[in-house]
């Protein structure tokens, strides 16, 4: 396996060696009649980059990802995607790509093994190459004890486990994934974390779309910032909390009654106050001096938790913190 | 990743559907001698018994004019499944075309990958059932070879725009009707159990609307060995024709909605 990735992430990049972008946008659309899923967003992927797309359900991620997957037309703008056009060259692009879809696209009445076997067909890969790859892929999934099964009996977090392993099978250029952990428990997201950390390790280029920002954390080195079909900021994780957040967030709880009485005597005790139905929220660098002068002021919350800051602070701020639907 | 110049996406899609049949193959073989057996002996020889003490079909035994009939009509109802269910389940429940549609193979492969599946499956369910004619002594001439392909065709006739239909819709409702009043009201009424002649001369020419009273004319002639004569030659190969074109106008149209329902996600 480490060989075989190794191999296919290297930078001989087969028929077309391109030097620029995996993948290039500009003004990049998506319309559906009158809904505009993608309204002219402009990036760029490097090779070996972890490039994540954050955002609020209905920002517009998947449609994205769809058609950076060539499988779904832009409606206007500029989209190379490993050099070339996806609408002149939709199968020779889709050819180098991994896709993990948003929901699992599995042969349920298949088993684990049938089911990378006939993937790897897909391709244009022999039997016995097919074969080779999907005992590695097996391994690496951690899915060889359960080679025989059948799809339909197994978890979520197998099943997950299955489509990444099964998206690996022409040894990818680009990978993309859509929500990969949503809908797992912890154990299972931390283990397929896991994996594609060391995909990425191995040069594997990852794009991917969350809106679970300790994923974003863990996985992206940079990301853009989705809401209503546009990009609202883009950095890596650090410099978007740099830029949108302060070093440190301080949350108070008051007793049941206290905050609404509180107009006025909160101002200045931070860069940027928030204020929650259940707490409020004080962004400064410094979160102990913040405590000290809310103590200072007179204010008794019952809880305190001076905290680091997190993409979470950036993500709500830039998206709101209304439901999107 | 170069692709093989021998690559072929619908050979792909074709070996899908070859490797999830042979999971069923036992029982879908051993359905397929049962059926032309419950059928022949049933309607063949006990329903023959009376119609040939009449002697209405002019000295043909009942059972060599319904055979070749039973043979094209169970190609029909097998290709209608086949266009409707499988169809879906790619499309919509576990949604492995578009697995597919993420690698190199297109919308079209789909479409024409599963079509020349199922006219590999109506060879396969055509000879079996011809088998068990010529062993119940049913076909009078060695042309019921060429009813098989016959048969076939027919099948595709079907297939083709019921497959593009089925890719238009997201549940399976319609299809229920498909088969209420289309596939079963054919049955009955294509010349498949008596002439088409024996019906009302006004819903006569109802018949050459479907392609199953195509197939069926064309495979009765070939197992009783009266094609020349009935039907003549010019006119078989307007039944013929009348089978491709179903065929080609439904094929085009499955490749269109096929593919742009792989578009649309």
């Amino acid at each position: 396996m480490t060989e075989t990735l190794a191999a296919a992430s290297a930078p001989e990049v087969g028929a077309s060696p391109a030097p620029g972008p995996l993948i290039h946008a500009r003004g990049l659309t998506k319309r559906f009649g009158e809904l505009t899923a993608v309204d002219a967003i402009d990036f760029d992927v490097a090779p070996g980059e972890s490039f994540g797309f954050l955002g609020p359900n209905g920002a517009g991620k998947t449609s994205a990802m769809r058609m950076i997957g060539c499988v779904s037309p832009m409606s206007a703008g500029t989209l190379q995607v490993l050099g070339m056009d996806p609408i002149a060259d939709g199968p020779r692009i889709r050819a180098r790509l991994g896709v993990v879809p948003q929901q699992d696209t599995l042969d349920t009445e298949l088993t684990v093994r049938e089911n990378l076997l006939l993937y790897g067909r897909y391709f244009g890969l022999s039997r016995a190459e097919c074969a080779k790859r999907a005992d590695e892929l097996l391994d690496f999934a951690q899915l060889t004890e359960r080679a025989g099964d059948q799809v339909e009996h197994m978890s979520g977090g197998m099943k997950r486990r299955l489509t990444i392993a099964r998206s690996l099978i022409n040894e990818p250029d680009l990978l993309l994934l859509d929500e990969p952990t949503t809908g797992l428990d912890p154990q299972a997201r931390h283990l397929l974390w896991d994996r594609l950390y060391r995909l990425k390790q191995r040069g594997v280029t990852l794009v991917l779309t969350t809106h679970y920002m300790d994923e974003a954390e863990q996985l992206c080195d940079r990301l853009v910032v989705m809401d209503k079909a546009k990009i609202v900021a883009e950095g890596s994780p650090r410099e978007l909390i740099e830029r949108y957040s302060t070093r440190e967030v301080t949350e108070l709880r008051f007793a049941a009654g206290v905050q609404e009485t509180l107009d006025g005597q909160l101002e200045g005790l931070a860069e940027r106050i928030e204020r929650l139905p259940d707490r409020v929220l004080l962004y400064a660098d410094d979160g102990e001096a913040a405590v000290a002068a809310a103590h200072a002021r007179g204010l008794e919350p019952e809880t305190v938790l001076v905290r680091r800051s997190s993409l979470e602070d950036v993500f709500l701020r830039l998206t709101g913190r209304s439901l999107a639907d | 990743m170069a692709l093989a110049p021998a690559y072929s996406g619908i050979g792909r899609v074709f070996e899908h559907r070859l490797v999830l049949y042979l999971k069923t193959f036992r029982a879908s073989i051993f359905s397929s001698f049962l059926t032309p057996i419950l059928f022949l002996t049933a309607m063949g020889l006990g329903l023959g018994a009376y119609v040939d003490a009449n002697q209405s079909l002019g000295g043909v035994s009942y059972l060599a004019f319904l055979a070749p009939g039973l043979l094209v009509a169970t190609c029909m109802q097998v290709a209608a499944f086949e266009a409707t269910f499988p169809i879906m389940a790619g499309l919509v429940w576990s949604r492995v075309y578009h697995a597919m549609y993420a690698t190199p193979i297109r919308g079209s492969d789909i479409a024409l990958g599963n079509l020349a599946w199922m006219g590999f499956r109506l060879l396969l369910v055509a000879s079996i059932f011809a088998i068990v004619i010529v062993l119940f002594g049913a076909a009078t001439s060695p042309l019921i070879v060429l009813a098989i392909p016959v048969a076939m065709l027919t099948g595709l006739a079907f297939a083709a725009p019921i497959a593009a239909f089925a890719a238009t819709q997201r549940t399976p409702e319609k299809f229920a009707a498909i088969f209420r009043f289309g596939i079963t009201p054919l049955f009955l009424f294509s010349g498949t159990f008596y002439p088409v002649e024996s019906l009302p001369a006004i819903v006569q020419p109802l018949a050459w609307l479907t392609p199953l009273y195509h197939g069926i004319v064309l495979a009765r002639g070939l197992s009783l060995g009266t094609i020349g004569v009935s039907p003549t030659i010019p006119l078989a190969l307007v039944h013929l024709a009348i089978l491709l074109g179903f065929i080609v106008v439904g094929t085009f149209f499955a490749v269109r909605l096929i593919s742009a329902r792989l578009v649309r996600g």
